[in-house]
């Protein structure tokens, strides 16, 4: 800017000018720009939502919907085809329950040490190996439950069969464990100090606080964390892939080859079944059941978290 | 009057202590299973697929034959889909952010936003494969490809991004918008020039996690339809590819018993891939870590 010595020259003239050489208002398009941007994660969800609603209708123009919630059989390859989605939902829980009856006890317990008991040098060593377990991608569990944890345990129970329910649930509770353990930490370390101490001035051992006071304090948090993790096991889907086989079956047995919603519909995916086929047609709707199962639970989980929630 | 026994909690105490003393160590070796697990499958992994990892296992491409085959093509497809990825999932998830933090007023479509990118973190991945099977593939017409592939990935990456863009806006203190603005700076010069250069550490320390989740993510490629045994490279982001996971879970579905040494010399470089992203992200976190 070259100064003019003889006219006065301020800096209210300087903003004017510089204000009236811009042609476009940068200042009114950014936000609508970016508010363009934030509507694409809407329509992302609206996409995943038309796009199951529309693709599963019609499959249940060639399936009938009281077929495919009440046969209990899902063959869809047979030549006389059977769509029962009960067996894939009964593979699915199996894993989930298995999954649960790892991952809350062990999540919860390390939540408990590294919240109550574990100095900060501790922790500090601990996190990030927890983070580090959570971020392993999930096709390397599915090559771990298959090659290690199946052997494993068939040499521990000799009629487990090669693929199983019991390897794949054991490894997703090992995938979702360290999630259940850092919500629930989350949620154990939000509780106030004042509230611990005056139950160790009543006398009570640091046991008894944790289970008495901190964790009913806590609950909404872990249940919420649970739920979550359990969430995540229900859309798992390369461990189950891997190690789970692909025979749907209504029992409760562990020991033999299941499938689960998800493993149906990579089993598709990579066969050749064409475009158009009810086969094709039928992982939008095995698809819209996953969605609506994990959709319920994280609602119930936001819902649990902000009903119960203690306010101190 | 005497409200505590004194006798009788001195004869319980040694008790309760014990019990104390013995949950801490089953809590302790809770924790430990973590850690144990981590160790076993590192472990088993680097032992069964170290002899396989060479010069020639990162140059050859696929093969059926398990001593010749290679990870070329698996390794550079990760490649141009991060390339993808990247770009597409950082510009929105940050653009998103910056909306939200910034420009959004408190009302209903805000809360809605809000609402809905808390629900998309909770969508199972399978199904933004069918979401890309549907919209990309075959709506848009854009085939097995990395660019559907790759945009496909980046929704299902994007609520990653945008929680973690929103919180280190939402770090950086208000003085410094009050400064900016007190120097006559408009909104948009305060958020291109103060807040986002401030903000940038922690906006690349998500993206990058976020990254990292979709260098290793299979089930939405597997619905999406990438084929699982290639032999070429892709020359546009039209043409079709494979992706790391994709040959690992190629070779650990094959029953051979060699191929399981191969796969778990893929896992090797995926997982060398993501030590690499992360120890970045973690650098980044140390270098410009600003306490204001």
């Amino acid at each position: 800017m070259e100064l003019r010595k003889t006219e006065t020259y301020s800096v209210q003239q300087m903003i004017l000018e510089k204000k009236s050489k811009k042609k476009v208002n940068v200042e009114k398009i950014i936000p609508k720009l970016l508010f363009l941007m934030a509507a694409i994660s809407v329509f992302t969800t609206i996409g995943i939502i038309l796009t199951l609603i529309f693709e599963t209708f019609i499959f249940f123009d060639r399936v009938s919907i009281v077929e495919f919630f009440t046969e209990s059989k899902w063959l869809p390859f047979a030549s006389v085809p059977s769509f029962g989605i009960m067996p894939l939902i009964v593979g699915t829980l199996k894993i989930t329950l298995i999954a649960a009856v790892v991952a809350v006890p062990v999540g919860l317990a390390t939540a408990i040490f590294l919240s109550e008991y574990a100095s900060e040098k501790t922790r500090r060593i601990i996190k990030p190996i927890l983070e580090v377990l959570a971020g392993i991608p999930t096709i390397v569990y599915g090559f771990f439950a298959l090659t290690f944890v199946t052997p494993v345990l068939r040499d521990l129970f000799p009629s487990l069969d090669m693929f199983n329910a019991l390897s794949p649930g054991i490894v997703v509770g090992i995938m979702i464990m360290p999630m259940v353990a850092s919500l629930s930490e989350d949620a154990l370390v939000s509780v106030p100090k004042s509230i611990r101490e005056g139950a160790y001035a009543l006398g009570a051992t640091k046991l008894e606080t944790t289970i008495k006071v901190v964790l009913p304090a806590a609950v909404s948090g872990i249940v919420a964390s649970v739920v979550l993790g359990l969430s995540r096991a229900i859309g798992e889907t390369m461990i189950v892939s891997v190690a789970g086989g692909s025979t749907p079956s209504m029992d409760m047995d562990v020991t033999s080859s299941i499938q689960t919603m998800t493993a149906y519909i990579v089993q598709v995916s990579s066969g050749d079944a064409g475009y158009g086929t009810t086969i094709y047609y039928s992982i939008y709707a095995v698809g819209m059941t996953l969605f609506v199962f994990t959709l319920v639970m994280n609602l119930l989980a936001q819902f649990i978290s902000r009903r119960f929630r203690e306010e101190y | 009057m005497k409200l505590i026994n004194k006798s009788h909690v001195a004869k319980r105490m040694p008790v309760r202590l014990a019990v104390n003393t013995i949950c801490k160590g089953l809590f302790f070796l809770a924790t430990l299973v973590g850690l144990i697990v981590l160790a076993i499958l590192f472990y088993r992994i680097f032992t069964q697929g170290i002899g396989h990892l060479n010069g020639d296992f990162l140059q050859n491409f696929a093969s059926r034959k398990p001593e010749e085959a290679g990870i070329k093509a698996a390794l550079i497809g990760s490649v141009w889909l991060m390339a993808v990825v990247a770009p597409v999932s950082l510009m929105l998830g940050v653009g998103t952010a910056i909306y939200l933090e910034e420009y959004a007023r408190k009302n209903w479509i805000t809360t809605f936003i809000k609402v809905n990118i808390s629900n998309l973190a909770g969508v199972p991945s399978i199904v933004f494969g069918l979401l890309g099977l549907t919209v990309f593939v075959r709506a848009l017409a854009l085939d097995r490809s990395v660019l559907a592939a790759g945009l496909t990935m980046s929704l299902l990456v994007l609520s990653v991004i945008i929680v973690a863009a929103q919180e280190a806006i939402r770090a950086v203190p208000r003085d410094l918008r009050e400064a900016s603005f007190g120097m006559g700076a408009t909104k948009w010069q305060t958020i291109r020039k103060v807040v986002l250069p401030a903000a940038i550490p922690g906006i690349l320390t998500g993206g990058i996690l976020a990254l990292s989740r979709a260098i290793g993510e299979t089930a939405p490629l597997v619905v999406v339809g990438i084929p699982l045994f290639i032999a070429f490279l892709p020359q546009t982001v039209l043409d079709t590819f494979t992706v790391l996971p994709m040959q690992i879970y190629n070779w650990t579905s094959r029953p051979q018993e060699e191929f399981q040494q191969v796969a778990a010399a893929g896992i090797i470089v995926l997982l060398i891939l993501l030590i690499v992203m992360n120890s970045i992200a973690v650098l980044i976190r140390n270098k410009f870590q600003k306490r204001y």
